[in-house]
């Protein structure tokens, strides 16, 4: 069937260098002896662990329970003992630490006790809660908890399938399309119950004609009515945004959520992680990573949330000259030195980094003008106006010009010729704006306890006038009242 | 270690690889120039380059900026050799360094260095050599003359002597003086200059071919992407379109359209020096009110001004209004162009 598409402006077509890892099977990464699991695993709230430390744990068992609405639960992803609760350090260029529940594995990978769901003839906000339970979050990246995305108040029309998969290397989703096409499919059915959707698109690049065609193959087999979209290869055609208007035509400004346009939009794995939960009664322990880039063995690996990411990489064999990892994508990943930190909920790809595959970046010229960044800009801005304003400290400009509506996809940078690194800019211009926001907030908020303060000082003040004219008022009376007696003596006066 | 900041990918371009393409865009320009002309551009070419270089490491060296890295970047040569393409090619050697000087040093330099100039370097090169030394610079090769090489390096660098017969009157010249004594009430424009021998197949003689190649040029970057189509096509076609509507109001008085497209500066104007990204507009929009505004402004110059050509003076015009025209023709961010319904 044939669909018209929307084409969303600007883009890249970066080399996508799948190939390599897009070969092989999905396989299963051995168990570590010892997993690290951040608290902080989702957008939101981070959850409250629920175990000791010595406690012995099963798989699947909840580790740290949600206490807000964007937040999700956190469970064990082999069985063991709780070793720590503590500090560790995380996936960030900071490599600041940050709160974790260490286990060791006991090598039983024994599970709880697990029981599908029988959703069919639960209301949807159960359903909800018991996906928060079992810790369902966006696996493409975004990690926006999947529960709290359902259920808003706007009837869904489209409920879109993000497969596309546009940036270079990935390719785990492309495998579990390949090889878990069924369970997806069986997923997209419950969300389509679940959000009333009047039409299902799965939107998948054009660049992976085999997991089309197990797609299809499917749809067919459940009978469903789904439509597999074939887009153009273009970065960042998975972006949420450019994703929605190229199947809908609908514009969806940064404040506004898609669910406000009648669009609900899952990434394929998270699909899959749905069914396995409801189906299966299994939570979110494991996810497909893609390990590329400067290794011998470029692989899609199953693992164990909390395993470690050079133990990971490992497993593919990096070659000698590997000086780092990017965690993510090429175009919006993290660069990170060879570290330990935990996989985690997020981290859909590993690429070892080298001097060869990816050059340093060229010493920064200054920028011509040439609008190289604003033709390629699938959000429509002006980077090298944001460049220029927040260059120059200028930040309530670059905010007219937009920045809040910059998505960090890296497409100005990719292309500048001056070798600019404007995303950086924009991210720093940001935080200022951000920080600024924040002082304009507690500066507010200071003026208002010291107004209330005043009026309070006020307030009290002409009370105890009050209060004393009514005394004084008072003894005049019971003096009048008997004048035999002493007259009582006159308070002092206020100051 | 600082971690690198993502992308972590990069396209393989560079301001030095764009500046280069630029100088391969002019190139054929150069050798129709230098063979239907007469080879004196080519020492304009050399003696500017080498000039524009000196000045620009003087001035990296003086601004205690890397020289290497910046000179690398090949900006100061296309700026040297739109100079030499558009100074008359017989002009003294120091003229050529003047214009050079004001290009690299005060247009460019002393505003801040590449991108910073608010004004096109070799524009303002033209204009301060043409208010200053309005003579020189009006002095274009006779028509048909073929000096030997040797004599026309004579001449530049002043050891010949400059003999009036050696110019004569541009068509673009001829014509603007016609207007002025209207002393073409009996015939046609296009006659007289046919008359004068000054006319090819479609436009100046020799010029025309000269034209056409910097069009090809054009296209090359436009094919490259160095350039977009918006600033060329305005400029090209609000330049046909006042010029069409003058012709039509009178033929007589005024020469067609194809004439003045392809006279003078018009091709390199179109494509190499109002599309310059750093003095021009950069909005869409912008570049399309850029063109049309320097194409009718260089038009009004060379037909009803003084001098004999107006892309100069058109260009340094629209180049002070460029922050306004974008400042007023921002494109509508893609999230908000429906405001959030289908467009």
């Amino acid at each position: 069937m044939m669909r018209t598409l929307f084409s969303f402006p600007g883009g890249v077509k970066p080399d996508p260098n799948k190939e390599a890892s897009a070969r092989a099977f999905i396989a299963s990464a051995p168990l570590p002896e010892r997993l690290v699991l951040p608290l902080k695993q989702s957008a939101g709230v981070a959850p409250l662990p629920c175990v000791r430390v010595g406690e012995r744990v099963k798989k699947g068992q909840i580790i740290a329970v949600a206490e807000a609405w964007i937040s999700v639960s956190l469970h064990a992803p082999t069985s063991g003992k709780v070793t720590d609760i503590g500090a560790h350090p995380l996936a960030h260029p900071s490599g600041l630490p940050a709160p974790a529940i260490v286990i060791e594995a006991d090598g039983e990978d024994a599970w709880r006790e697990r029981q599908p769901l029988d959703w069919q003839g639960l209301a949807p906000r159960e359903v909800q809660c018991y996906l928060q339970q079992s810790g369902v979050v966006g696996l493409g990246g975004a990690v926006f908890p999947s529960h709290a995305k359902l259920g808003g108040d706007t009837p869904t029309e489209e409920l879109i399938i993000n497969g596309a998969e546009c940036e270079p290397y990935i390719t785990c989703d492309d495998r579990l399309m390949r090889e878990r096409a069924d369970e997806i499919i069986s997923g997209v059915a419950l969300l389509r119950d679940l959000t009333g959707a009047r039409q299902c698109l799965i939107a998948v690049e054009n660049n992976k004609p085999e997991a089309i065609r197990a797609l299809r193959g499917a749809i067919g087999k459940h009978r469903e009515d789904f439509v597999v979209v074939t887009l153009p290869a273009r970065y960042p055609a998975g972006s949420l945004r450019q994703l929605i208007y190229a199947l809908t035509g609908k514009h969806a400004p940064v404040n506004v959520l898609p669910a406000a346009l009648g669009v609900q939009c899952f990434n394929v794995a998270t699909v899959h992680s749905i069914w396995r939960a409801v189906a299966h009664g299994e939570p979110v322990v494991r996810r497909v990573v893609t390990v590329s880039g400067n290794v011998r063995a470029p692989k899609n690996w199953e693992a164990p949330i909390g395993m470690s990411m050079n133990a990971l990489l490992q497993l593919s064999e990096p070659l000698d000259d590997t000086d780092g990892l990017i965690v993510g994508g090429p175009m919006m990943g993290l660069s990170l030195p060879l570290t330990n930190a935990p996989i985690t909920k997020g981290s859909n790809c590993l690429i070892a980094r080298s001097p060869r595959l990816f050059p340093p970046r060229p010493p920064e010229s200054p920028c011509i003008r040439c609008t190289a960044c604003a033709q390629a800009c699938p959000q429509g801005l002006q980077p090298f106006e944001l460049y220029w304003w927040s260059r120059a400290r200028n930040f309530d400009r670059a905010a007219e010009h937009a920045l809040a509506e910059c998505i960090e996809c890296g497409c100005c940078a990719y292309v500048c010729p001056a070798a600019i690194p404007l995303v950086h800019y924009f991210r720093f211009a940001k935080g200022e704006l951000a920080a600024a926001a924040r002082e304009r907030q507690m500066a507010d908020g200071a003026r208002d306890r010291f107004e209330f303060r005043q009026f309070r000082a006020e307030r009290e003040k002409a009370e105890k006038q009050a209060k004393t004219a009514a005394a004084k008022q008072a003894a005049v009376m019971s003096a009048a009242a008997a004048p035999s007696e002493k007259p009582a003596p006159t308070p002092p006066s206020e100051p | 270690m600082p971690t690198p900041s993502s992308p972590h990918l990069r396209e393989a371009n560079s301001i030095s690889r764009i500046m280069r393409l630029v100088c391969a865009a002019l190139f054929p320009g150069i050798v129709v120039y230098s063979a239907l002309i007469g080879p004196a551009v080519l020492a304009q070419i050399v003696l500017a380059s080498v000039a524009a270089l000196f000045f620009e490491a003087v001035m990296l060296k003086l601004r205690a900026m890397p020289i290497r890295r910046f000179l690398g970047d090949y900006s100061a040569l296309v700026t040297a050799w739109l100079i030499a393409l558009t100074f008359p090619p017989l002009s003294p050697w120091w003229l050529t360094v003047t214009g050079v000087f004001f290009a690299i040093v005060v247009a460019k330099h002393l505003y801040g260095g590449l991108g910073q100039n608010p004004f096109n370097p070799a524009m303002i090169a033209f204009a301060a050599c043409i208010i200053a030394f309005p003579a020189l610079m009006s002095e274009w090769p006779a028509q048909g003359l073929m000096l030997p090489f040797e004599q026309q390096l004579e001449i530049i660098f002043g050891f010949a002597p400059r003999i009036d017969a050696l110019t004569a009157a541009t068509p673009l010249d001829v014509i603007k003086t016609a207007l002025k004594n209207n002393a073409l009430r009996a015939g046609n424009i296009q006659e007289l200059l046919m008359s004068q021998n000054l006319y090819g197949t479609f436009a100046g003689r020799g010029w025309e071919w000269v034209t056409m190649t910097y069009l090809c040029g054009g296209a090359f970057l436009l094919a490259m992407g160095v350039i977009t189509w918006h600033v060329p096509f305005a400029f090209i076609t609000s330049m046909a379109a006042i010029s069409a509507l003058c012709w039509l109001f009178d033929p007589g008085r005024f020469s067609d359209p194809l004439f003045h497209l392809f006279s003078g500066g018009a091709m390199l104007g179109a494509f190499f020096i109002a599309t310059d990204p750093v003095s021009g507009c950069a909005t869409p929009r912008g570049r399309l009110i850029f063109g049309v505004g320097a194409g009718i402004l260089a038009y009004l110059i060379r037909v009803f001004g003084v001098f004999p050509d107006g892309i100069a003076f058109a260009v340094l015009i629209m180049n002070i209004c460029a922050p306004l025209i974008d400042r007023y023709t921002q494109p509508t961010v893609f999230g908000r162009r429906a405001n959030g319904r289908r467009s």
